[in-house]
C-alpha cells in the first residue's frame, strides 16, 4: 500500500489516539511531577452535636490564592516517583545498609507498598499468561475433535467465563469459596480442617486469584486457537500421517509451529491485560493479601476524600513503563519476523 | 394571589390528611438539587424535601454511596451540579478545605427556628452545616445467649474477651464479629479503639502523626485478640458481610454500626427469635479508660457556594422541611436523630449509650482522611501474624507521611 493511501486510511484513528490516549498520558506525566501546595492551616473553634473543640482546618481563601498563582501545584520533579510509596530509593538504600542477610532484605523490600504490588502483579502475569495459553490450546484441540453436533453447545459453555463481567465472575467465585460456600465447605471437609479459609491465607488468596485469572482468560485463548485450528493445512497433516506421525507428534511438529504466531499474539494481549490486573482484587476483597499496581492507582484516587493525583499519576506512568518492558521481547521478535518477510 | 389561595387550600388539606405527598414550604422559586449517601434515614429526609417541589420549585435528589467521590468535583463547578451536599463528619472536610460551601447563619436566622443549637456545626463562629442524625459503632449482643451462659453484658474489652472465651468453650466456634475488612472498615476500628484510649492522633497543632506509642500498640494487640474469636474469614467482613452471619445465629457478640441496628431487629429480620434477643450496648472501653471505644459521627447537610442566592435559599428551606420534626413520624427507628422531639427507640440503645459514656467525635481534621487510608492499608499483615505491631505502626507512619507530604500538610 502506498504511504499516502495508508495515511489517508489511518489518520482518523491516529487523531483519536493522539487526542484520547497520547495527550492524556502526557498530561498524567505532567501531573506526576507536581504535589499539592503547602497547606496553610489555621486553628479554629469547631462546635457540633458532640461538643466544642479547637481543631485545625485549611485556610481556604489563602489556598485559593496559591492555586490561582500555580494551578498545577508545587513542582517536585521526580520526587513522587522516588518516595516511600513508589520506588522508595531512600528506604531501599537503608534496607541494604542495615539488613543482615538476603532474607531480611527481601522481606523488608516486600513490605514496601509499591514493591509488594509489583511482585504480585509480576507473579500474576507470569503464572496466568502461560497457563491461559496452554489451557486455551488444550480446550481448542478437544473442541476441534468432538462431533459436530456437540460443538456449538461446548463452544458456548467454554466461552462463558469470558462473557461474564470480571467483577461479577469474581464475586460468584468469591461466594463459592466462602467457608459457607460450596467450594470452601467442600475443601474444609476434604482436608478435614475447619479453620481452612481461602480468604484468610495470603498464599491461598494468591492461588485463588491465579485460578480465577486462568478461568477468566482461557476462553480468549481458546477462541483464537480454535479459529487458527480451522486453517491448519490438511495436506500437511495428512502427509505427516503417511509418514507415520502419532497424534501427539502431529500436534507437536505441525500444529504448534503453525499456530505459533497466534500464541505470540495471545501472549502479547495477556501480558498487557494481566499486568493491569485489578477487578479480581476488588471482587475477592483480596487487598489484605494481594495488591497490584492498578489497585494502588485506584486506592490513591478513591480511598480518601481528597485524591492523591500526583501519586496515582506516578504509579500510572510506572505501570506503562512496566508494560513496555514486558512487551519489548515479544515486539522485537515480531519486528524481526516482519523484516524477514519483507 | 391565586397561588396563595391554592397554597392555603393545599396546606389545609395537608393538615387534614396529616401528611400528603405535596406540601407548601413557602418557597417561591428555585432549584434544589440534593446529593446524598444512600440509606433509609436519608431517603426519609430527601422524600420530605421533595415535597417542596411545585410549578416553580424543582427538587431532585441523587442518593448514591459514591457521593463522597463526586461531591468535590460536583460542587467545584460553577454553577454547582448540586445545591445541597448531605455529608458526614469526614466528608465535610474536603468541602471546607476547598471553600465549596456557604455559611448558613443568615438562613438560620430567617428560617431555622426549628433547629437545636446542638445541630449547628459551627466553625470559627460560622455555621457551615446542619446535623440531623448521629451514628457510631457499638456492641451488639444476644441477650438469650449471654443469659444462658451467665455472662454479664461486657463493658470493657477484657470482659468482652472473657465472654467470648466462655462462649467458645461452650461450643460457639467464632462468637465475635466486627468490620475488619482492610481499607476503610479496618481503619475505622483502629480509630474507634484509639479514640477510646484518650490519646491524640497527631502532635498538637501539626500534621505529624503521633500514634506510635503504647496506646497504639495496645489498640493493635486488642484488635489481634479479637481476631482469635472471629471466623478466619474476618479479613473480608464489612457491614454487609456481617449481617447475614448474625442473622444466621452464628455470632453472639459483634461490634457494628448503629445505623444497622434497626435492620437487625426490624420487621424484616429473617429469624424472629434472634432479632428479638438482639440487644445493644455502648462500645466496650479499653484498659483503664472509661470512654467507649467508638467514634461519634454526625450526618448533616451543607449548601453549595457556587449557586445563585435564590437556589441556596430554596435549598435551605427545602432541607428545613426535610428535617422538620415531622420527619420523625414513622422514621423514629431509622436513626439516632438529632432533631427536636426525637424519642430513642430500642435500635438507638447503643449509640445513646456511647453518647452517655462521652465517646469522642471522629476528628474533623483536614488530614485525618489520609491517616484513615494509611491505617486501612497497613494493619492486616499484623493481624494475620506476618509482621510485628511496631512494624505495622511504622508502615502506617511511612504511608501517612508520604501521602501528607504530597497533599501539602507536611514538609
Amino acid at each position: 500500500m502506498p504511504h499516502k493511501t495508508f495515511l489517508a486510511f489511518i489518520w482518523p484513528s491516529l487523531l483519536a489516539m493522539i487526542l484520547f490516549i497520547a495527550l492524556p498520558i502526557v498530561s498524567v506525566g505532567y501531573q506526576s511531577l507536581f504535589i499539592e501546595h503547602e497547606q496553610i492551616l489555621i486553628e479554629s473553634e469547631t462546635c457540633g452535636p458532640f461538643g466544642c473543640d479547637t481543631e485545625v482546618s485549611v485556610d481556604a481563601a489563602a489556598m485559593a490564592e496559591l492555586r490561582e498563582a500555580q494551578p498545577a501545584g508545587r513542582f517536585t520533579g521526580l520526587g513522587t516517583y522516588t518516595n516511600a510509596s513508589h520506588l522508595a530509593f531512600d528506604e531501599i538504600g537503608e534496607i541494604f545498609a542495615t539488613s543482615e542477610n538476603f532474607g531480611e532484605i527481601r522481606n523488608r523490600i516486600m513490605n514496601l507498598p509499591f514493591y509488594k504490588a509489583l511482585i504480585f502483579t509480576l507473579a500474576y502475569t507470569f503464572i496466568v499468561t502461560p497457563l491461559v495459553i496452554i489451557l486455551g490450546f488444550a480446550i481448542a484441540l478437544v473442541v476441534n475433535s468432538i462431533p459436530r453436533l456437540l460443538k456449538g453447545p461446548v463452544i458456548f459453555f467454554s466461552l462463558l467465563p469470558m462473557l461474564v463481567t470480571p467483577l461479577v465472575g469474581s464475586l460468584v467465585l468469591y461466594w463459592m469459596i466462602d467457608s459457607r460456600g460450596i467450594i470452601g465447605a467442600a475443601l474444609q471437609a476434604l482436608f478435614s480442617d475447619p479453620t481452612l479459609s481461602l480468604k484468610a491465607s495470603p498464599t491461598l488468596t494468591w492461588i485463588t486469584l491465579f485460578v480465577y485469572g486462568v478461568w477468566h482468560s482461557a476462553p480468549f485463548a481458546f477462541v483464537v486457537f480454535y479459529a487458527g485450528l480451522q486453517t491448519v493445512p490438511q495436506d500437511t497433516l495428512e502427509s505427516a500421517m503417511v509418514d507415520g506421525a502419532s497424534r501427539w507428534e502431529r500436534v507437536r511438529f505441525v500444529i504448534v509451529p503453525y499456530l505459533m504466531p497466534l500464541a505470540t499474539f495471545i501472549a502479547l494481549m495477556q501480558l498487557m491485560d494481566n499486568f493491569r490486573v485489578f477487578e479480581p482484587i476488588i471482587g475477592f476483597s483480596a487487598a489484605a493479601s494481594a495488591t497490584s499496581l492498578s489497585y494502588l492507582i485506584y486506592n490513591d484516587l478513591r480511598a480518601s476524600e481528597s485524591p492523591l493525583f500526583g501519586s496515582a499519576a506516578a504509579t500510572s506512568l510506572l505501570t506503562i513503563l512496566g508494560v513496555i518492558i514486558l512487551l519489548l521481547p515479544v515486539l522485537r521478535r515480531n519486528w524481526r519476523e516482519f523484516n524477514r518477510k519483507t | 394571589m391565586n397561588l396563595r389561595v391554592k397554597a392555603t387550600v393545599a396546606a389545609g388539606a395537608l393538615i387534614a390528611s396529616a401528611g400528603g405527598a405535596w406540601a407548601d414550604c413557602g418557597i417561591e422559586s428555585g432549584s434544589v438539587r440534593i446529593l446524598s449517601n444512600d440509606f433509609p434515614a436519608l431517603s426519609a429526609v430527601n422524600t420530605r424535601a421533595a415535597e417542596c417541589a411545585s410549578g416553580t420549585v424543582e427538587v431532585t435528589a441523587n442518593q448514591t454511596t459514591e457521593h463522597r467521590n463526586i461531591q468535590v468535583p460536583a460542587l467545584s463547578a460553577n454553577p454547582a451540579t448540586y445545591t445541597v451536599a448531605v455529608i458526614a463528619t469526614s466528608s465535610i472536610v474536603p468541602l471546607l478545605s476547598d471553600d465549596l460551601v456557604r455559611p448558613l447563619d443568615g438562613y438560620i436566622e430567617k428560617w431555622g427556628d426549628q433547629l437545636l443549637d446542638s445541630q449547628k456545626i459551627v466553625i470559627d463562629g460560622k455555621t457551615m452545616a446542619i446535623a440531623f442524625m448521629a451514628n457510631a459503632q457499638h456492641l451488639y449482643y444476644r441477650e438469650d445467649v449471654l443469659a444462658e451462659h451467665g455472662i454479664e453484658v461486657p463493658q470493657t474489652y477484657d470482659e468482652l474477651f472473657a465472654a467470648a472465651e466462655k462462649l467458645q468453650q461452650a461450643g460457639w466456634e467464632y462468637p465475635l464479629s466486627s468490620n475488619f475488612m482492610p481499607g476503610w472498615n479496618l481503619a475505622a476500628e483502629f480509630i474507634n479503639l484509639y479514640l477510646g484510649t484518650g490519646n491524640r492522633f497527631f502532635e498538637p497543632g501539626s500534621a505529624n502523626l503521633a500514634i506510635d506509642n503504647e496506646d497504639g500498640l495496645a489498640v493493635l494487640e486488642t484488635m489481634k485478640k479479637m481476631t482469635e474469636y472471629m471466623s478466619p474469614d474476618y479479613i473480608t467482613y464489612d457491614s454487609n458481610a456481617q449481617t447475614p452471619i448474625w442473622e444466621a445465629g452464628e455470632v453472639a457478640l459483634s461490634i457494628a454500626w448503629g445505623s444497622r441496628a434497626g435492620n437487625y431487629i426490624g420487621a424484616d429480620a429473617p429469624d424472629r427469635a434472634i432479632a428479638d434477643s438482639t440487644a445493644f450496648a455502648a462500645a466496650p472501653t479499653l484498659g483503664d479508660s472509661t470512654t467507649p471505644t467508638a467514634a461519634l459521627w454526625w450526618d448533616g447537610f451543607t449548601i453549595a457556594k457556587n449557586i445563585s442566592d435564590e437556589d441556596a435559599e430554596a435549598s435551605f428551606r427545602a432541607m428545613m422541611h426535610g428535617i422538620a420534626p415531622e420527619v420523625l413520624e414513622g422514621n423514629m427507628d431509622k436513626a439516632v436523630w438529632l432533631i427536636d422531639g426525637f424519642v430513642p427507640t430500642r435500635a438507638a440503645d447503643g449509640v445513646m449509650a456511647n453518647l452517655k459514656g462521652k465517646a469522642k467525635p471522629y476528628p474533623m481534621l483536614p488530614y485525618i482522611g489520609l491517616l484513615h487510608v494509611a491505617l486501612g492499608d497497613n494493619l492486616s499483615e499484623y493481624l494475620q501474624g506476618n509482621e510485628s505491631a511496631e512494624q505495622a505502626l511504622a508502615d502506617v507512619k511511612a504511608a501517612y507521611t508520604t501521602a501528607a507530604t504530597e497533599a501539602g500538610f507536611l514538609n
